[in-house]
């Protein structure tokens, strides 16, 4: 036990680098998921049939294709096309981009839950789409989507390790190079799982107290 | 000022509204009554565009309404709609629900519309209630507020689609009162509805509805005391006597 503590706080530097970077890559891919997803969702909704086949076409594809090989996509095959792109952007990106896909369909799933009586009301006061969306639909939603959405940030985070596979040194990374250095397996990799542990609590916590203020009961 | 010819709207093979034609002069409160299904609740749809109309015309103040239009929003603002489900905002207060058309629709300065707005609620009984969220009120409440957030348009025109038939009995006449009052304060109205007391003493002309088509029209008492149709007369007879 002594030897684990010796070896946290010489391992631990290092660890909080990846700590900072994992933090990087899942606020960032989360903003970009958040607002791709909204607009495949809001283009699913918008009742032009065009926007939502292209929509659904979008989603599908994402979904249909494993998270690592977005990645590296991203990151190796657009320099081929002139789009050179750091491991981080790439990362932030690409996981905004494989997470848009569940986004939408949570969103979408949100907005299609509202009474259609809200929308004959807004019509009914003269309202055009957008606003309609702005001032009567998304409000609604909003406590809808909210639950999900948290449980969608603590895979976020997690996957963010995914990271590591197009050479982003976030914590999972930095782990696996600081075992196959000291080969001290077991205290790092206990490192990085109480790591994880430690930002996903706050989250947890997060997305108990939004089903209590938004979930079914209310 | 509202005027229809020969309407005629399907959905899928059901043909619901079989050549509809009417007109509504100003001031006017016309009552729409007749068995479930005879197509009241779609005619008044298709008088703002909450449904298209497959075939005639439907003009208001000489304004053709089209759902695919972009003109049907300026005819939404002139010719309200209330609806049986009230269909309140629940994330917004009372005073919010009657203020956002006018803010966000008219564009008038806030403070405009909320004095209107309280003046408004008073109006329909409800000047306590402004911060009220709708699912703090009650039905008769919640129509109430919804007569207010049509009338913060300024309508030429109210629609009310069955706006007492989800009430409990006794919250019918708080409705049925205010409804009485803009009638007599010269609101153009035209109300589909099951109440034949109100029809009675309020309306102007009823209209009977069977099967998508007018079966009798005429002066409210006449048709409701006397009808002469035997449709009308057997409805009427069921609508009065349930027993």
């Amino acid at each position: 036990m002594d030897r684990f503590f010796a070896q946290s706080v010489e391992f631990m530097p290092i660890l909080l680098l990846g700590v900072k970077l994992t933090i990087l890559v899942t606020i960032g891919s989360l903003a970009v998921s958040t607002v791709l997803g909204l607009i495949w969702a809001l283009m699913r909704v918008s009742g032009i049939r065009v926007l939502a086949a292209i929509s659904r076409t979008i989603v599908n594809v994402i979904r249909g294709i494993p998270i690592i090989v977005q990645l590296f996509y991203i990151y190796f095959v657009l320099p081929d096309f002139g789009i050179t792109l750091t491991a981080l952007q790439a990362a932030i990106i690409g996981l905004g981009i494989a997470y848009s896909a569940y986004q939408a369909e949570n969103f979408r799933a949100g907005i299609e839950a509202i009474d259609h009586g809200q929308v004959e009301a807004a019509q009914s006061i003269g309202m055009g789409w957008s606003l309609m969306m702005r001032r009567v639909i998304l409000p609604q939603a909003v406590r809808i989507v909210l639950p999900p959405y948290g449980n969608t940030m603590i895979m976020m985070l997690k996957d963010s390790s995914q990271a590591s596979t197009i050479t982003v040194a976030e914590l999972a990374l930095q782990g696996k190079l600081i075992a196959s250095a000291t080969f001290q397996n077991s205290t790092v990799f206990t490192l990085v799982a109480l790591l994880y542990l430690t930002m996903s609590i706050p989250l947890i916590l997060l997305v108990g107290w939004l089903e209590k203020r938004f979930g079914a009961s209310q | 000022m509202i005027e229809l010819a020969d309407v005629h709207k399907s959905f899928g093979s059901n043909h619901v509204i079989k050549g509809f034609s009417a007109s509504v002069v100003k001031g006017e409160v016309v009552c729409i009554i007749g068995p479930s299904g005879s197509g009241k609740s779609t005619i008044l749809r298709c008088i703002n565009g909450l449904e298209q109309y497959d075939d005639g015309t439907i003009d208001i103040d000489g304004v053709r309404v089209d759902r695919r239009d972009r003109s049907i929003r300026e005819i939404r603002t002139q010719v309200s709609m209330v609806f049986q489900r009230f269909n309140l905002f629940p994330h917004r207060t009372a005073l919010e629900n009657v203020t956002e058309g006018p803010i966000y629709v008219k564009r008038e300065p806030r403070e405009d519309a909320a004095r209107r707005g309280r003046e408004l609620l008073s109006r329909v009984g409800l000047a306590d209630k402004e911060q009220a969220y709708p699912a703090a009120l009650s039905g008769g409440q919640q129509q109430r507020v919804a007569i207010a957030r049509a009338l913060a348009m300024s309508p030429k025109a109210i629609l009310f689609d069955e706006p007492t038939s989800s009430l409990d009995p006794e919250l019918v006449g708080e409705v049925l009162g205010v409804m009485r009052s803009l009638a007599e304060d010269g609101m153009t109205m035209v109300v589909v509805t099951h109440e034949m007391g109100f029809a009675r003493e309020v309306a102007d002309r009823v209209l009977f509805l069977d099967q998508g088509l007018i079966a009798e029209e005429g002066p409210a008492r006449e048709l409701l005391t006397s009808p002469r149709n035997p449709r009308t007369q057997d409805f009427l007879k069921r609508v009065l006597h349930p027993m």
